[in-house]
């Protein structure tokens, strides 16, 4: 694995690529900490939804709603998304080129489009059947959590683009690599954060 | 959807009725015109600065050297500027409340609606554009000279926290003119705040207002933090940091916990009242007890991120004019430590009566027990700092001693509180409001206020006046002690707070009392206008250009007065805590460096102004549903983050010949100049030198 | 050189490693529900149990986050962020749910 001085957690990128190795320590710590904030915001989403889950009023609850199918699909779709965006990863320290990264990219965006397009189908059935988030608390809990996540897989999707299109003005210099370790970590922790949704909100409602 | 969100043409659901002009002429009475008045003072107000910033022709050198600048110590003067103008709203709505209360017995002369605007502007204003910028701005300017850093981590991110604490703090003022602001008090507890109760813009602006400043907040922290543990000089370890960027980064570590559950708690209360949510409302399963439990998850945490940089001045500035070092160093880091942590653990005795449990309450009554114990642990450590010193009582002394007496009265008030059968008794009382001004008052304000005398020779190179700021110290004092102390009596009688008026006349004289303390606190306001103003007259016999003014110990007092833009010729190597007092003792202060080397330094950007306009632009179109503003704005923001990110050339260097030039005419000047004793300290010939204090001191 | 620059095999195996994981994590709690095979109360408990499996073997393969290594003052925020986000979505836990029980 990879022996050498770790100057961050996450993929570094090794001496050999100079100053992108060495003037990243700041950034990439800096990316944590606004992470670290960003889980707290997903954290108190989550322990809403655990506190509203007895506030149907009256409406659908999660048997109703949910299809556990396509909740697996958009699992596995996120998960291969995040070996793909390691494939970029290694692209990047190994010096596979620019062409490589960028193939990487596109296949992570589209599994990730692949990940959107069926959640939003999901949204829209349940608001089809009357289910949307003026219903109840409950269903207010979920469209606060779930769809939170989407905007950040959608975030996330924009600035894969805006890195394709640095790549090709700027090519590999430091401040595109330092862009794309940063982007690797809010990609892996969109999917950490999914664990926790498919668990809590999926597989928790179903069982 | 709801109805009324859909409602209006291209401006939304704006139309006259939101001036207080017209409502002024249509309804005259007392609180129209005091209401029209306040609107007019802000137009005017707006109106005279421009034309002044026009009539001076300044605009290119405040756009150049302060709007677009990325220098921390310009941002930090910013932010201690906004809060400064924030503060004499804040103060003056006080007075207002105070009058109307000394008067209230059966009447009063102000509308409920009106009184309600003010205590709820009066509490968001103080909190978070009074406080919040003035640690901000404290912190942004002393933090990296102290730990001998350049500037900030990320300082463009510096200026973009600055430009929306402005964005929430112009929402503020726009609801003096445009509309009318929340009567729901500074916390907007739903479900009065929900669409159902209130569907004017009122509690929109509180919302925007916070969430925007909010995210600036937290982006500060994140820069903060970052700095700390990145960017120390050589040989700076953590426990060779003065103890004020210890409590800098526990502030920081705070702002980066404590603000998402006020964004979370305040966004749902946002998707209420725009998209028909249910989180908080009576009716569909919402639950109004959760947004009490996220607002006070941040609302704790936050008192003590705003007391922390206080108690981070304290040290200094105790430190400094007894002549001594601090006592009790790792006692004072632990202490704060544990503050920071068990902050999080005590939130729940804001609402020790909302209906949960006694086992809920006595955990979190004991909690708020203990989190008292590292407090009193740092007074201990001041007093014994100050024990056999050689105390100067300047300005921050005088702030500071009064901070020793009064703040252990409000601390021992917050322990009477923390116990939850006493709480039953007198929450919602002004015991309360007696307790939490007596801790923000003596611990914030005084500590910023004595952090404002304490450094701002070093940030403009000339001192304030001594005399004029020892008497608005004095007044603040005295106005505090007037004004709150006779609350907790009246509170202790059962007047409940936020209180129009009252039919038991054993609360009026107490309420006099108050009143003439409220005079008190305005004419401190006012004297410490009339400080700023004979200082900046008598600035050519109060330069001290060398820096060291008060005999510091610290790193931020070994560079010149005020700073270059790079703060140090040389990054100072560091090897021992009070660093600058250990070298002026052996002498190793001013020397000439052997070298000189290319100084890097991020160019300006206007960034931050395009964000503040742009996240203005969103707020205010939120607030009153202008639908195309509200995209159009909320399109810009990214598209002018990711088009800076496009921008290559961020940095500029400066050759070494010019630091060189620089630093060699100061040392030279400083050279040239006669260092001073203390009993000169407040003389012209005080120019920033400091001699030993004693023959043969040692420490 | 060849040592400071692990080759390219040992880091692929290391993504391949936390995907294959990370599958057989997912794949367990999703059969569990999809085919009904075990109690609520019991499936519950593994689905729990699996999800925080499944972070830490993403911390580790994907986030490369390791214990034995240097810069413990990164580590330290994440376990600092993990114990403030336990107090306070604990807490908020704990303290609506005694408040539904005393309204029910």
């Amino acid at each position: 694995m990879i022996r050498q001085t770790m100057r961050h957690p996450g993929l570094n990128l090794g001496r050999d690529h100079g100053q992108a190795h060495d003037h990243v320590e700041t950034i990439v710590f800096g990316f944590w900490v606004f992470m670290m904030s960003d889980l707290i915001i997903f954290g108190l989403m989550f322990a809403t939804y655990a506190t509203m889950q007895g506030s149907t009023a009256g409406g659908p609850g999660p048997v109703e709603l949910f299809d556990i199918k396509s909740a697996f699909f958009q699992t596995m779709l996120l998960l291969v998304s995040s070996l793909t965006f390691g494939g970029a990863s290694l692209a990047m320290r190994h010096h596979m080129g620019a062409g490589r990264i960028t193939l990487w990219l596109v296949v992570t965006f589209a599994l990730g489009g692949g990940f959107l397009a069926l959640e939003l189908r999901d949204f829209a059935a349940m608001i089809g059947q009357g289910a949307g988030p003026w219903r109840s608390g409950y269903l207010s809990a979920f469209f606060g959590l779930v769809p939170l996540h989407g905007l950040h897989v959608s975030a996330g999707m924009i600035w894969i683009v805006v890195m394709i299109v640095q790549i090709r003005v700027f090519g590999l210099v430091p401040a595109v690599k330092t862009r794309l370790l940063r982007l690797a970590l809010f990609w892996h922790f969109l999917d950490l954060i999914w664990i926790g949704i498919f668990s809590v909100v999926y597989l928790g409602g179903l069982a | 959807m709801n109805g009324q969100t859909q409602a209006g043409g291209i401006l939304g659901r704006l139309d006259l009725q939101a001036l207080p002009f017209t409502q002024a002429i249509a309804h005259p009475g007392a609180s129209e015109l005091i209401a029209s008045g306040a609107a007019a003072i802000v137009v005017l107000g707006a109106i005279a600065t421009l034309a002044a910033i026009t009539r001076f022709g300044l605009w290119g050198a405040f756009w150049r050297g302060w709007l677009t600048s990325t220098d921390h110590k310009r941002i930090g003067i910013m932010y201690i500027v906004l809060a400064l103008v924030m503060l004499a709203r804040g103060v003056l709505e006080g007075a207002v409340m105070r009058a109307q209360q000394a008067f209230g017995l059966g009447g009063g002369f102000l509308s409920s609606d009106h009184f309600s605007q003010l205590f709820s502007t009066h509490g968001t204003i103080m909190i978070f554009f009074v406080a919040m910028p003035l640690i901000a701005g404290v912190i942004n300017y002393v933090m990296p000279l102290q730990i001998g850093a350049r500037d900030v981590s990320f300082p463009v991110m510096n200026q973009i926290s600055l430009g929306l604490t402005a964005t929430g703090a112009a929402l503020l003022m726009a609801s003096l003119v445009v509309g009318k602001f929340s009567t729901g008090g500074w916390t907007a507890y739903p479900p009065y705040t929900e669409a159902a109760f209130n569907p004017g813009p009122g509690p929109d602006y509180w919302i925007w207002a916070i969430v925007i400043a909010g995210v600036g907040s937290t982006l500060s922290g994140i820069n903060f933090a970052v700095t700390i543990y990145k960017e120390r000089a050589p040989g700076m370890t953590m426990f060779r940091m003065p103890l004020f960027c210890w409590t800098a980064l526990c502030t920081a570590i705070l702002l980066i916990f404590a603000l998402p559950p006020l964004t979370v708690a305040s966004l749902m209360l946002a998707l209420d009242r725009y998209l028909d949510f249910h989180f908080f409302t009576n009716d569909l399963g919402g639950n109004m007890m959760n947004y009490v439990n996220l607002f006070w998850l941040f609302g704790h945490p936050e008192v003590y991120l705003l007391i922390l940089p206080a108690f981070g001045v304290y040290s200094e500035v105790i430190a400094t004019f007894s002549g001594k070092t601090l006592y009790g160093y790792t006692s004072l880091v632990v202490a704060t430590m544990a503050i920071s942590v068990l902050s999080f653990s005590v939130w729940l005795h804001h609402f020790f009566t909302m209906g949960q449990g006694a086992n809920v309450n006595i955990a979190f009554g004991i909690a708020t027990m203990l989190i008292g114990v590292p407090t009193g642990v740092k007074i201990y450590d001041w007093m014994a700092t100050m024990f056999r010193g050689r105390i100067r009582m300047t300005t921050p002394m005088v702030f500071s001693s009064g901070f020793l007496i009064l703040f252990v009265i409000g601390g021992l008030s917050g322990i009477i509180l923390a116990n939850p059968t006493i709480d039953f008794q007198v929450h919602n009382s002004l015991f309360l409001v007696a307790h939490f001004h007596n801790v923000l008052i003596p611990g914030v304000l005084f500590g910023m206020l004595a952090g404002y005398n304490y450094w701002f020779p070093k940030a403009f190179g000339f001192r304030l006046n001594e005399r004029w700021g020892r008497i608005s110290a004095l007044l603040w004092i005295f106005g505090f002690s007037f004004t709150f102390l006779p609350l907790y009596f009246v509170g202790l009688m059962g007047m409940p707070r936020r209180t129009l008026s009252y039919s038991e006349p054993l609360f009026q004289p107490y309420m006099q009392v108050a009143l003439f303390g409220a005079f008190l606190l305005v004419a401190a306001l006012a004297a410490l206008g009339v400080q700023l103003w004979l200082s900046i007259r008598q600035r050519d016999q109060r330069r001290v250009f060398a820096g060291d003014p008060w005999n510091g110990r610290t790193l931020e007092w070994a560079t010149a007065a005020p700073p270059p833009e790079y703060n140090f010729a040389v990054l100072p190597v560091v090897a021992h805590r009070d660093a600058f007092a250990v070298a002026k003792e052996n002498g190793r202060a001013y020397l000439v460096p052997e070298r000189y080397e290319d100084i890097t330094m991020p160019r300006n950007t206007s960034l931050g102004v395009v964000m503040m306009l742009a996240s203005t632009a969103l707020g205010f179109a939120l607030v009153w549903y202008i639908w195309w503003l509200a995209a159009l704005a909320a399109i810009a923001i990214p598209v002018a983050l990711i088009a800076r990110s496009f921008d290559p050339d961020t940095h500029r260097t400066i050759p070494a010949a010019e630091i060189a030039r620089e630093n060699r005419a100061w040392l030279d000047a400083v050279a040239n100049t006669k260092a001073i004793t203390r009993g000169d300290e407040d003389t012209a010939r005080n120019t920033g030198r400091a001699a030993p204090e004693w023959e043969g001191a040692t420490p | 050189m060849s040592d400071e620059h692990s080759d390219f095999r040992a880091d692929l195996r290391q993504y391949l490693t936390g995907f294959a994981l990370a599958l057989a994590l997912t794949l367990i709690p999703f059969a569990l529900v999809w085919w009904n095979l075990a109690p609520r109360a019991v499936a519950l408990w593994i689905i729990a149990g699996l999800a925080i499996l499944q972070g830490i073997v993403h911390l580790r393969y994907f986030f490369h986050i390791d214990l034995s290594r240097q810069k413990r003052e990164d580590l330290q925020l994440i376990l600092f962020s993990l114990l403030i986000l336990a107090m306070m979505a604990g807490g908020t836990i704990w303290i609506m749910a005694n408040l539904a029980q005393r309204m029910g």
